[in-house]
């Protein structure tokens, strides 16, 4: 079954058949897809729905065992690595170097030189660039802060982001929101992973809902379900 | 190429502030490192005739295990908070990562040898009878010969069970033969018996086929999942 929504333009990621197996367990199971650009996608599921997979997929971690993915019309994903940024679930950060420290290094990876886009992208997530503490001291909800920073900095066209509210406290997470909205608005594809999409209602453009390696369904409304807070 | 350079110093940089403020390689290694030195000191009780053809084999088996300790570090601090995956994700390519890595190892091994080689004279009484400036390219080009190969097979065993074992199984066999022209060549300049040329030869040349094999087959063992 193919999902897609109508489209303005072309799509930013394309996906066919795709399966990804991990020894005889397949996370996904034959899942085809369009994803249209400048949208905020929420993927939801039960645990083992395969949706960090699919990011994973997306974001070159994870190497189809069968299908294509197409990210900004390239099957050659390292070629567009640029254009991705990605949050996981740990938090991709060195423990022992402060954010302003983590951020400067992974700025190097992308050609990003000096301070300035650094401090830009850790004041964008409402922490002080000044901060000398290591990140290993940093609380949980300031270090998914901070890795969210580290997915911004380069100014991705498409955001990857792994359950970026666990852990962060309710002012926070709706900050979170409102900056996630703002990238959506300024013309970038979001896909959020995520246990709470009540907190996206306002914000989402689409949900994803998975299902056993597969994408059940694609509702522009939250979809209510079993046990989440409505 | 610049931003090749750039990245490999920004990620050596990286490395040894973080080995800097945890001091985790360094230690362990020093320790590891004295330890074999007393040991050995105390097995037996050697004349210094004897601990010259002796010496060049004690003292490269003994940086040979310190080695292993750091090499298995190396790549453990990118596994805490899968911060390799944000290297994966970047345009980055994947040889600046392994060479940042392996000059990271080369440092902390020639402190390891510039701190320990006045003991090792001292408890084995040792005064070389050859040229003794050559004892310099054979550390350097020996150092080289074992983190080379050893962040290679760090990382190849990244992903294994039981990593620290696995390491030591697939780097000792690959390192026999820089092992002997290390161990060859420490001894002939101890004893100055012969020229120890051959030996450094043979080092550069397994230097050299060792590092473009690695450089060739990094981003192999990188994207495996």
């Amino acid at each position: 079954m193919t999902h897609s929504q109508p489209t303005n333009g072309s799509s930013v990621i394309v996906i066919s058949g795709l399966v990804k197996q991990f020894g005889r367990f397949a996370a996904l199971r034959g899942i085809s897809a369009e994803f249209s650009p400048g949208n905020l996608y929420v993927i939801l599921g039960d645990n083992g729905a395969g949706k960090t997979t699919l990011l994973r997929t997306f974001a070159g971690l994870a190497r189809p065992t069968r299908g294509k993915v197409i990210l900004l019309g390239t099957h050659d994903l390292s070629s567009v690595s640029a254009q991705i940024g990605y949050m996981a679930h740990p938090s991709l950060l060195y423990d022992e170097l402060s954010g302003m420290e983590n951020l400067r290094y992974f700025g190097r990876l992308y050609g990003i030189e000096g301070d300035q886009r650094c401090a830009d992208a850790i004041r964008k997530v409402h922490l002080d660039p000044s901060l000398a503490r290591p990140v290993g001291q940093y609380s949980q909800g300031m270090r998914q802060r901070m890795s969210l920073a580290r997915a911004l900095l380069h100014d991705p066209g498409i955001l990857l982001l792994d359950e970026p509210f666990s852990n962060v406290d309710a002012c926070s997470a709706s900050e979170m929101v409102n900056l996630l909205g703002t990238i959506r608005d300024a013309g970038k594809t979001l896909f959020v992973v995520t246990h709470q999409a009540a907190l996206l209602d306002g914000v989402a453009d689409e949900f994803v809902l998975m299902g056993a390696g597969k994408i059940v369904s694609r509702p522009l409304e939250r979809p209510l379900l079993e046990g989440a807070p409505r | 190429m610049s931003s090749f350079w750039a990245i490999t110093s920004a990620t050596l940089a990286k490395d040894l502030r973080l080995e800097w403020r945890s001091k985790d390689a360094i230690n362990s290694m020093l320790f590891f490192a004295l330890l074999v030195v007393v040991i050995f000191s105390f097995s037996f009780d050697p004349t210094a005739e004897e601990s010259r053809h002796i010496a060049g084999g004690l003292v490269w088996v003994a940086f040979l295990f310190a080695a292993v300790v750091a090499l298995n570090q190396t790549w453990a601090r990118e596994m805490r908070n899968a911060v390799l995956d944000a290297y994966r994700v970047s345009p980055a390519p994947a040889n600046p990562l392994f060479l940042a890595k392996a000059f990271g190892n080369f440092i902390f091994v020639s402190i390891i040898q510039a701190l320990m080689t006045p003991l090792f004279t001292v408890f084995y009484n040792l005064r070389p009878l050859g040229p003794a400036w050559q004892l310099i390219p054979v550390a350097i080009l020996g150092s080289w010969a074992l983190v080379v190969n050893g962040t290679f097979f760090a990382a190849m065993s990244l992903h294994t069970r039981s990593r620290e074992i696995m390491l030591p199984i697939l780097l000792f066999p690959f390192s026999i033969p820089a092992l002997v022209a290390m161990v060859q060549a420490t001894n002939t300049i101890l004893t100055g018996q012969d020229s120890a040329k051959f030996w450094i030869v043979l080092l550069l040349t397994y230097d050299v086929v060792f590092t473009v094999a690695c450089l060739l087959l990094f981003e192999t063992v990188l994207d495996a999942e």
